[in-house]
């Protein structure tokens, strides 16, 4: 067990840091976080600048463009940019963060060539095509029909929840291939499929988040011709190619955030010494418990990270490209809950000024109530915790 | 950074729970709560494996090691349900004669609490006013003191407090996961309704984030880094949290048969309460937290 960081990643971190520090005065101001044509512009900008320091995709493997960074280095580089103020990933996430790392796992040599660097140079912007009315966390039940016709897939159906949508240029969209029977139980007969936006047949309608945000939307295709060469995987192995993706998202695509969740405890204790809050032993006792559950979620993000270096040794499973052991489901399961105690502090601290949708910490208020619901509701996390880890018999 | 466990470290662990498991397994635990008293043979065996002397230097007779080893024995110890002031005597070795080998029993006063009083050969502490309670957990006799000077070895105390914690924690779980699936009702195991999923899986959740927070400790208090305190101060929370919270689920989950003096479950469950109230309460690590953010 050793949490010191060694020469190497030290030296990282001094270039890193050194970049920051000139890099991030070049910046644009920071768009609404309403407007997200804005934020489009914004994120892809400071993807751009990433990518000319040659820090895009740092820990996609090398032979997908990336840098072929350790974890340690992927924590150290997150660390730094949110203690720096950097953007998030933003626009960004669905192609670094999903769509990016399944097509370097699961791609042709031709479909990284075409599709990896656009996203690494912040060229174009990727939305997540998963979710149905029909299909949120029972993702399997999914319905959007695409039917072979020589070497085109025709789609038809709609999807919902469609991050991104409304300013992105390629969709991972997720159909049915092979209708659920006797013989196709309902994860097989699924197929990966990457989707221009502006293809004829697509019609985006943008949904209000309950903040206020159009961060998602809904989509209706309608006929959508996608050619079977934008594939990725084999026909019917969609689901396969999915939980790349989702194993992915619960493992690590959050760690980025617990250094903001603390940087934010810090100044809601600050805020609160100055207005007297702090007066309250109640509310006192209410950020030293979260201080130590955010310190204990940082130290699970550095074990986690460390279990998947070295892919092997330890208690617990993990290891590989971003597939994450078990600390995965119980990062997710615990942080997502922590983020919003965190917030509803923050408004017991503000006191009237909670009811001011103008402070930054109520717009995080009120987005912390999607993490116990995106990527995987709570209740259905615990099953998996419950059934894949600890081994308890299938409800059904 | 390599935040997890060495090879030499698992061979530690697993070499101290099959010590346990032969010599301190259930039926010794039950005759222990019937007849409390500190095993001396025992004592010996743990002080000969190293238990009190692993952190002493080499040179001194010690086995060398820091506090993540002992973090590690200690979680097995916790699992195990071990009795006897096994903090204060491992915190005296090299200071009070014999404790390193385990001929010496030593207690400790925390300053609120003191176990194993009347049975200890030696008391770090004031302890000149300490008068008995019926101790809730009956493998634990319990005096209250008033006062007295802070023990010097209080934040390690408290992460090696935190271990055993952590050790019960886990163990809550693993039983509560075996009994849910043996146990029928309705024609199914218990484990397949998704009520008791979710109580075996926040188990899980709150022992992993433990662990989390009692390794950090023991690897930061170690090197004497910044904010030693307030890690070890967040490690007892989370483990007293974790150990307390973890054994009321076992027991619900267990149901009738978690409420009898038969089952472990309650063992566990009132061990967890003495523990809690031991060196940092969680009252105060919240403050001593609060005060540093």
């Amino acid at each position: 067990m050793d949490l010191r960081y060694t020469q190497d990643e030290e030296v990282f971190r001094g270039q890193l840091k050194e970049w920051l520090a000139k890099a991030l005065p070049a910046l644009p101001p920071a768009p609404d976080p309403l407007d997200w044509p804005g934020r489009r512009a914004y994120d892809t900008a400071w993807q751009r600048m990433l990518y000319e320091a040659g820090y895009a995709g740092l820990h996609w493997p090398a032979d997908a463009g990336g840098r072929g960074a350790t974890p340690t280095q992927h924590l150290i580089f997150l660390e730094e940019t949110e203690r720096a103020g950097a953007p998030y990933v933003g626009a960004n996430f669905v192609g670094l963060l999903h769509a990016g790392p399944t097509i370097a796992a699961e791609g042709t040599v031709e479909q990284r060539a075409r599709w990896l660097p656009p996203v690494l140079r912040g060229d174009e912007v990727w939305c997540q095509g998963f979710s149905e009315p029909g299909a949120g966390s029972d993702l399997a039940s999914l319905r959007t029909r695409a039917v072979r016709d020589g070497d085109h897939y025709v789609v038809s159906g709609s999807k919902v929840w469609t991050s991104h949508a409304e300013v992105a240029d390629w969709c991972e969209l997720l159909v049915r291939t092979e209708p659920v029977s006797d013989a196709v139980p309902k994860h097989r007969g699924i197929t990966w499929l990457a989707m221009r936006m502006d293809a004829p047949g697509v019609t985006v309608r943008p949904l209000r988040t309950l903040a206020g945000s159009t961060e998602f939307a809904e989509m209706f295709l309608d006929d959508v011709r996608i050619p079977v060469t934008d594939r990725v995987g084999a026909e019917n192995d969609g689901w396969r190619v999915t939980m790349v993706t989702l194993s992915y998202e619960r493992g690590t695509a959050f760690v980025g955030e617990v250094v903001a969740c603390r940087r934010t405890l810090g100044e809601l204790a600050r805020t609160a010494r100055d207005n007297g809050r702090w007066e309250d032993p109640a509310l006192r006792r209410r950020l030293g418990r979260l201080g130590a559950e955010f310190a204990a979620l940082w130290r699970l993000t550095q074990w986690n990270v460390s279990e998947s270096q070295g892919g092997g040794v330890g208690s617990r499973g993990g290891g590989g490209f971003g597939v994450p052991g078990i600390g995965g489901s119980v990062f997710k399961l615990r942080y997502s809950q922590a983020r919003q105690e965190l917030y509803e502090a923050a408004a017991d601290v503000l006191g009237p000024d909670a009811l001011d949708l103008a402070h930054p910490w109520n717009q995080d208020r009120l987005s912390s109530l999607s993490y116990t619901i995106a990527a995987g509701t709570s209740q259905i996390q615990q099953n998996i915790v419950a059934e894949r880890i600890l081994g308890l018999p299938k409800e059904r | 950074m390599e935040f997890r466990l060495t090879d030499d470290q698992l061979a530690l662990r697993t070499g101290f729970r099959a010590l346990l498991d032969g010599r301190f397994g259930r039926e010794a635990l039950r005759a222990a709560v019937e007849r409390p008293a500190i095993d001396r043979a025992l004592w010996r065996e743990l002080g000969d494996a190293g238990l009190f002397s692993l952190r002493l230097p080499e040179a001194d007779g010690g086995v060398g090691l820091g506090l993540p080893e002992a973090v590690l024995v200690f979680e097995e110890a916790g699992r195990a349900l071990l009795p006897g002031p096994l903090v204060a005597t491992h915190l005296a070795a090299g200071t009070v004669p014999g404790a390193d080998t385990g001929r010496t029993v030593v207690a400790a006063s925390d300053g609120a609490l003191v176990e194993w009083l009347a049975e200890a050969d030696e008391v770090v502490g004031e302890a000149g006013d300490a008068r008995p309670v019926r101790s809730v957990d009956p493998l634990t006799p319990l005096h209250r003191v008033t006062g007295g000077p802070e023990h010097p070895g209080r934040s390690a105390a408290a992460v090696l407090t935190a271990a055993l914690q952590l050790g019960s924690a886990a163990r809550t779980t693993e039983l509560a996961v075996q009994y849910a699936k043996e146990r029928e009702q309705f024609g199914r195991p218990i484990g397949a309704f998704q009520a008791v999923k979710h109580l075996c899986a926040g188990m899980l959740v709150r022992t992993e984030l433990a662990r989390a927070a009692v390794y950090a400790a023991a690897v930061t208090s170690e090197g004497r880094w910044g904010g030693a305190d307030t890690d070890a101060a967040g490690a007892k929370l989370l483990a007293d949290d974790a150990a307390v919270r973890n054994a009321r689920d076992c027991l619900q989950v267990h149901g009738g048969m978690g409420f009898t003096w038969e089952s472990d479950v309650h063992l566990h469950l009132k061990r967890a309460w003495v523990r809690a109230g031991q060196w940092i309460t969680g009252a105060e690590a919240e403050e001593l937290i609060a005060a540093a953010l």
